[in-house]
């Protein structure tokens, strides 16, 4: 059986800086990685093909940069990639991502299992995986945290808001990952060496002449409407004028 | 006028309420249509303007494409043009899956939708909650999961009444529930609260809550914590983390203890009317997006507020 991992990439959340007089997000030259789901979806694929054996494939839709960030879960054990790759892609909605890789997955030859991160990082729509399971008209689990394979069968455990809920389907399913699932390794140097001998190949004629259903008018960050005002020195006397404070403004009496 | 449909999962009032105020745009009559999960509660949709109240026969936790199969048909059947549901996980599985049957455009964890004209506009976070991004969908009929309690609760009319038609959810399913276990939690519902007291990872031992809750107690505030403090320390339940993943609460008073203020944390009190925070280390993000800030030890300062609290 060969596993199908899902990936994406995007830029490090944590480096996201605002332009302030356009209020826009600075993203140019940031460095590009693999978002946090698809790696715990990359480590629990080569978790399991550890477990069962056979191949574990990467595909993702995306920037040509792709190429390069793309090493990062061949390093963790995932076998080979297969990418879709256009300068396009960077605008294009999460459905059509879903239906370009439900494609590549039907170009993949005798797959048992799909995983995907329940979401990404970055954009956390989560209509990928749903809607690649609608597309391939597979099974499709969401939000699971731990995933047990016997027989063809997928025994998954949901996480959701109030209960976790324990559900079995039949393989090949569509399954989306929590970040909870597990934690990606961190490969070797010579994990990282060898990846770059793994095969990337690009796909080509998948129909990236999906029609975007929504259309992102503008992406801002919200100025900050707050006061910023900090008491500092002896704790007492900090309090005395927080609650002074406080109590003008009206939020306590 | 929009017909409009609201399948709301946790029988959120404030998302009818939308329903019902978008169903006036394109002009005409107001009108919004429910589905209902159970046969409990119909007075309060048709209070809320529902009808008519589609009510299922089967149960909220039934398998989401059997829902999604549900709603096609009752959007299909009845012409809606914009469907709404909560954005919960199961709610955006739902969604997804419709959209997908009624090639609908979709958008998820929506935190403010509007007409612009014939444009409907959603807005919902991006790139980690630094940024808010704002979404036209551009297909005549559209699915919108909403976080939840993001709008609201209307003005209901005791004295509204309304047709409930029967409808039956599709058994068939290709998962097989082997058990439910509910998680341990408190039924807080930090969305509803007026006062919050939020601790993070500031706060060194789980002792200490003590007095991190004497504190909540002369406030009158309900507690919540950072992501780390119920997952990793696992100190409370999820049901109190606040953020893009937990909580989405608007109380009029957050007072954040050794939170670093995390972007990520602080969409979740994004709506809060006054924020306040101690914090030892003056460089925290967290001062950036608070009213009123205190540098210093919280177990030097939280003692001396609760001595003062108590003297008022």
């Amino acid at each position: 059986m060969n596993i199908i991992v899902c990936v994406k990439e995007a830029v490090d959340l944590e480096q996201v800086r605002v332009n302030e007089s356009t209020r826009e997000p600075t993203l140019e030259g940031l460095p590009l990685e693999i978002e946090d789901l698809s790696k715990n979806a990359a480590e629990e694929a080569v978790r399991q093909k550890e477990q069962h054996g056979g191949t574990v494939v990467a595909l993702a839709a995306g920037l040509p940069t792709l190429k390069k960030t793309i090493r990062e879960v061949l390093a963790m054990g995932v076998d080979e990639a297969r990418l879709v790759l256009h300068p396009s892609l960077a605008t294009t909605d999460p459905p059509s991502i879903a239906r370009i890789l439900a494609r590549a997955i039907l170009q993949t030859e005798d797959y048992g299992l799909v995983l995907l991160g329940e979401g990404s990082a970055d954009n956390f729509s989560g209509l990928v995986g749903p809607i690649i399971s609608e597309t391939l008209g597979l099974p499709g689990v969401t939000g699971v945290r731990e995933l047990k394979i016997q027989n063809g069968v997928a025994r998954c455990t949901r996480d959701l808001e109030d209960c976790y809920e324990v559900v079995e389907v039949l393989l090949p399913a569509v399954i989306t990952v929590t970040s909870e699932i597990n934690e990606p390794r961190l490969p070797s140097l010579t994990d990282v060496l060898k990846s770059s001998r793994k095969p990337v190949t690009e796909l080509q004629d998948l129909g990236l002449k999906e029609e975007n259903r929504t259309r992102r008018v503008k992406n801002i960050a919200p100025p900050s409407s707050r006061k910023g005002v900090l008491f500092q020195g002896e704790a007492g006397e900090a309090v005395k004028s927080l609650l002074e404070a406080l109590r003008r403004d009206g939020v306590l009496t | 006028m929009a017909k409009i449909l609201v399948f709301s999962e946790k029988k959120e009032m404030g998302l009818l309420s939308k329903g019902w105020e978008l169903s006036a745009g394109g002009g005409g009559g107001q009108g919004v249509a429910a589905v209902a999960s159970s046969a409990e509660g119909m007075a309060e949709y048709f209070s809320y303007g529902a009808n008519p109240v589609y009510q299922a026969d089967g149960d909220h936790t039934a398998a989401e494409e059997t829902w999604a199969d549900l709603l096609r048909g009752i959007v299909e059947r009845g012409g809606f043009q914009l469907v709404l549901l909560t954005s919960t996980k199961r709610g955006k599985e739902i969604a997804a899956r419709l959209a997908y049957a009624l090639g609908a455009g979709c958008v998820t964890d929506v935190t403010s939708l509007r007409w612009e004209g014939e444009r409907l506009l959603a807005d919902r976070y991006t790139l980690g909650g630094n940024c808010v991004a704002t979404e036209e969908i551009l297909t005549p009929v559209k699915v919108c999961a909403v976080m939840p309690y993001a709008f609201p609760v209307g003005q209901p009319d005791p004295a509204r009444r309304g047709d409930t038609v029967v409808v039956t959810l599709p058994g068939e399913s290709q998962k097989r529930v082997i058990e439910r276990r509910a998680k341990a939690h408190e039924t807080v519902r930090l969305e509803e609260a007026e006062r919050i007291v939020g601790v993070g990872k500031g706060l060194l031992h789980k002792e200490d809550l003590e007095m991190v809750m004497e504190l909540a107690g002369v406030l009158g505030a309900e507690v919540g914590c950072s992501k780390p403090l119920a997952l990793e320390l696992h100190w409370f339940s999820e049901d109190r983390i606040i953020g893009l993943t937990g909580s989405k609460a608007s109380p009029k008073l957050y007072l954040a203890l050794g939170v670093s203020g995390q972007i990520q944390h602080m969409v979740g009190v994004g709506r809060a009317k006054t924020i306040v925070a101690i914090n030892k280390s003056a460089d925290a993000p967290i001062f950036k997006g608070s009213d009123y800030g205190i540098v210093g030890d919280l177990y030097q300062v939280v003692p001396k507020l609760v001595e003062e609290l108590k003297k008022a």
